[in-house]
């Protein structure tokens, strides 16, 4: 990936903002690097590339693994970390945003890793800020190293993405994990499939070069991966359906749904788990299935692997 | 005071012409076309081929003052609407302090005045605080200079209270002005359902959500003998509705605004918040049928749909953002880009922006005729510029237009024989 570079260009930093725009080569390059960070993690080795530079993880959703994710990362690396993690209702309306970058830049941060309940907050925070950006979620739109943690997963169990039936299930619509997920599968060479109910699918998602199912069942099929997503409250009290026992009764990953799926099939979860909504207890501890746990320690991985690229670059 | 236009390319919609000739200005109204012997003493323009045209009557602006003068004031919009060559402007109703009472109306009316440089016809509130609920006192607003009546931005969700208003605005000659979003399936929604709108991620709503609630209120405006005018229209399926509605005769107009034949949901680009509007910018298929529908005369009028939003309404997470653009110093040149592009004769076009909308609300303006206010705009249809929203002026440049090459610019405007341009 040497001419290419890895993330999004904007003023004289690279940023991540999305798997949207990235190449596969860079993907397979990233992933590579993850690989070495595992074993170096494994042998107890550190590696200070981030010696001297700041992370900032200014969360103004609630998170706890992609934050202690990103901060195990970037200490692994030796950065010097801060968290900030603004309360909802002091930046509900998002106005001292830029006023944050503002400080930021007086405060000469490298790298900032963001998340927030609004699509566009990563690239609007890019193009206003003198650090680099990593966008650990923006509201509906991506949230990339989730998409990179769950390919490396993928590619350690099965050598490779190109050739695989993924089934992607649950609230697609609102949900960023899939979005960064499709992009990613579907540029690796995966065969994806999205699953959710009617009221839950997103418009035109045809359009993404997935095939699209309403029955669970279905989707399930003969599929190497299914990656379950989270269902939260507020879609009950917002009648995308009609109640939480429905719901797991019809899109429920169940040890008796997932006998459709190969039977050595891959079940995935970017967490946290709501058990009995989305994701029977009985499937989620199934270790002959489930590598959700796996999920977590590739997490740490490939933010180191994200944050040297990127900070490389500068 | 006399002023003699010569040399001037006279367009009037409303008589059909479009021909070389010269115009004289006496009193603030039009005294004579083509005076075969004009007064010496009158001031001359050489017009040496610019067109001229009746001033412009802008159907669709959203004031900021009363309540929000740090986005626009009377005065700043006098300024920039006589710059893009308008004379008579249809303000709405919704602003911060709702039109909602006969001396507001008032208030707003001679606050322009007061400028000398374009006339504001203020539409009443609809419903009380334009909250879609009880009546306005539609009589006396009407008494006090209301033109028309709406909620502005805000739709009238209640099938009731809709009837109502038709019913009760149709005793008084006025037509109720509805902006056609359903306001419950776009609630919460700030882009156009459909494969954009879904990679972004955005909360979206379904371009259906027009068609809906025009679907209803024509059916009322049946019911009620009452008329209905809907605007800004922007999808193919509304328009389809209408012009059916039209030819079974009943009461039933409407209007777009440049964005929605000049732009699709693409100018959303990455998060543009200067393409955040209401209704929200929509998919290619309709922003052709915008057209075809300004071709064939189903649209009414081009309004600029004029919304000034300040830098920290606009820089802000898209979905957080306010919608509206700034529209009213580049209505005639946007709207000349369907002539350059052959899809409207040049006189067609300017009807949309004079002589159609003069039509609508009745009024003595819009039209090149002698005793007619000697309202008028000379522009250039061919000089091209760049819209660029640093170089509008302000306080407010929320262009969705920004960058866009145009053809056709404004190079004076008169006001009641008084040049406020130029």
């Amino acid at each position: 990936m040497a001419e290419g570079g890895f993330g999004r260009r904007i003023g004289c930093r690279r940023h991540l903002l999305g798997i949207a725009g990235l190449e596969p080569r860079a993907i397979a390059g990233v992933l590579d690097l993850a690989e070495t960070y595992i074993s170096l993690a494994r042998q107890g080795g550190a590696r200070d590339v981030l010696r001297g530079r700041t992370v900032l993880n200014l969360f103004f959703e609630s998170s706890t693994r992609t934050r202690t994710s990103f901060e195990l990362a970037a200490k692994r690396l030796g950065a010097d970390v801060i968290a900030m993690s603004p309360p909802a209702s002091a930046m509900s309306k998002g106005e001292s945003l830029l006023d944050t970058a503002t400080t930021l830049n007086a405060m000469a941060i490298d790298v900032l890793v963001v998340r927030h309940d609004q699509s566009g907050t990563a690239a609007l925070l890019a193009q206003n800020v003198d650090a680099t950006v990593i966008n650990a979620g923006d509201g509906a739109h991506e949230h990339p190293t989730q998409a990179l943690v769950d390919a490396l997963t993928i590619r350690r169990r099965r050598g490779t993405l190109a050739g695989l039936t993924v089934a992607i299930c649950g609230d697609v619509m609102h949900s960023r994990v899939a979005r960064s997920n499709v992009r990613l599968m579907t540029m690796m060479g995966s065969r994806v499939r999205i699953c959710a109910p009617p009221t839950l699918l997103p418009a035109g998602a045809a359009a993404w070069g997935v095939e699209v199912f309403t029955d669970m069942r279905a989707a399930l099929r003969g599929a190497d991966v299914v990656m379950m997503l989270r269902l939260q409250r507020e879609r009950m009290t917002r009648s995308f359906v009609p109640s939480a026992r429905e719901y797991f009764r019809f899109y429920g990953l169940d040890p008796e749904k997932l006998t459709l799926a190969k039977p050595d099939a891959l079940v995935m979860h970017p967490g946290p788990m709501n058990r009995g909504v989305e994701i029977d207890s009985a499937v989620a501890d199934d270790l002959a299935h489930s590598v959700i746990e796996e999920q977590v320690e590739m997490g740490v991985a490939v933010r180191m692997a994200v944050l040297d690229l990127l900070v490389r670059q500068v | 005071m006399k002023t003699l236009f010569r040399g001037v390319r006279l367009l009037d919609p409303a008589s059909g012409r479009d021909s070389l000739g010269s115009l004289l200005v006496v009193s603030g109204r039009i005294a004579a076309v083509d005076p075969a012997e004009p007064p010496s003493d009158a001031a001359v323009v050489e017009g040496e081929g610019l067109a001229l045209c009746p001033g412009l009557i802008d159907l669709r602006v959203g004031l900021r003052e009363p309540g929000e003068e740090h986005k626009e004031s009377l005065a700043t919009l006098s300024s920039r609407a006589v710059a893009g060559g308008i004379t008579t402007l249809v303000a709405l109703p919704d602003t911060l302090q709702p039109l909602d009472q006969p001396a507001l109306v008032e208030f707003v009316s001679r606050r322009a005045a007061s400028f000398g440089c374009v006339t504001v016809l203020p539409m009443g509130a609809a419903t009380k605080g334009c909250a879609g609920k009880e009546l306005a006192e539609m009589g006396l607003l009407r008494e006090a200079g209301a033109v028309a009546f709406s909620d502005g931005r805000r739709p009238i969700a209640d099938a009731r209270t809709m009837r109502l208003a038709l019913a009760y605005a149709a005793s008084f000659g006025s037509m109720v002005v509805q902006h056609p979003e359903e306001p419950s399936l776009v609630s919460g929604a700030v882009a156009t359902e459909g494969p954009l709108a879904s990679s972004l991620g955005l909360p979206s709503a379904p371009a259906a959500a027009e068609a809906i609630l025009v679907a209803r209120d024509i059916r009322l405006a049946e019911l009620t003998g009452g008329h209905v005018h809907f605007g800004p229209v922007s999808t193919g399926e509304a328009l389809d509705l209408i012009r059916s509605a039209k030819a079974k005769g009943l009461r039933v107009t409407c209007d777009t605004a440049p964005p929605y034949f000049d732009l699709n949901e693409t100018a959303i680009g990455e998060w543009r918040t200067y393409a955040r509007l209401s209704p929200p910018l929509r998919a290619e298929e309709d922003r052709l049928a915008v057209l075809a529908s300004l071709a064939d005369g189903t649209i009414d009028a081009i309004g600029s749909d004029h919304q000034p939003q300040d830098t920290d309404a606009k820089r802000l997470p898209f979905a957080l953002s306010e919608p509206g653009g700034v529209g009213v110093e580049t209505l005639l040149a946007v709207t000349l880009t369907l002539v350059h592009n052959g899809q409207l004769p040049l006189l067609d076009a300017i009807a949309l922006l004079t002589s159609r909308p003069a039509a609508l609300l009745g009024l003595d303006a819009g039209r090149l005729a002698v005793g007619a206010p000697a309202d008028l705009c000379l522009f250039d249809p061919d000089r091209a510029w760049q819209i660029r929203a640093e170089e509008l002026l302000g306080p407010s440049r929320n262009t969705p237009h920004d960058g866009r090459a145009v053809q056709g610019r404004v190079v004076g405007t008169w006001k009641a024989g008084h040049r406020v341009f130029g």
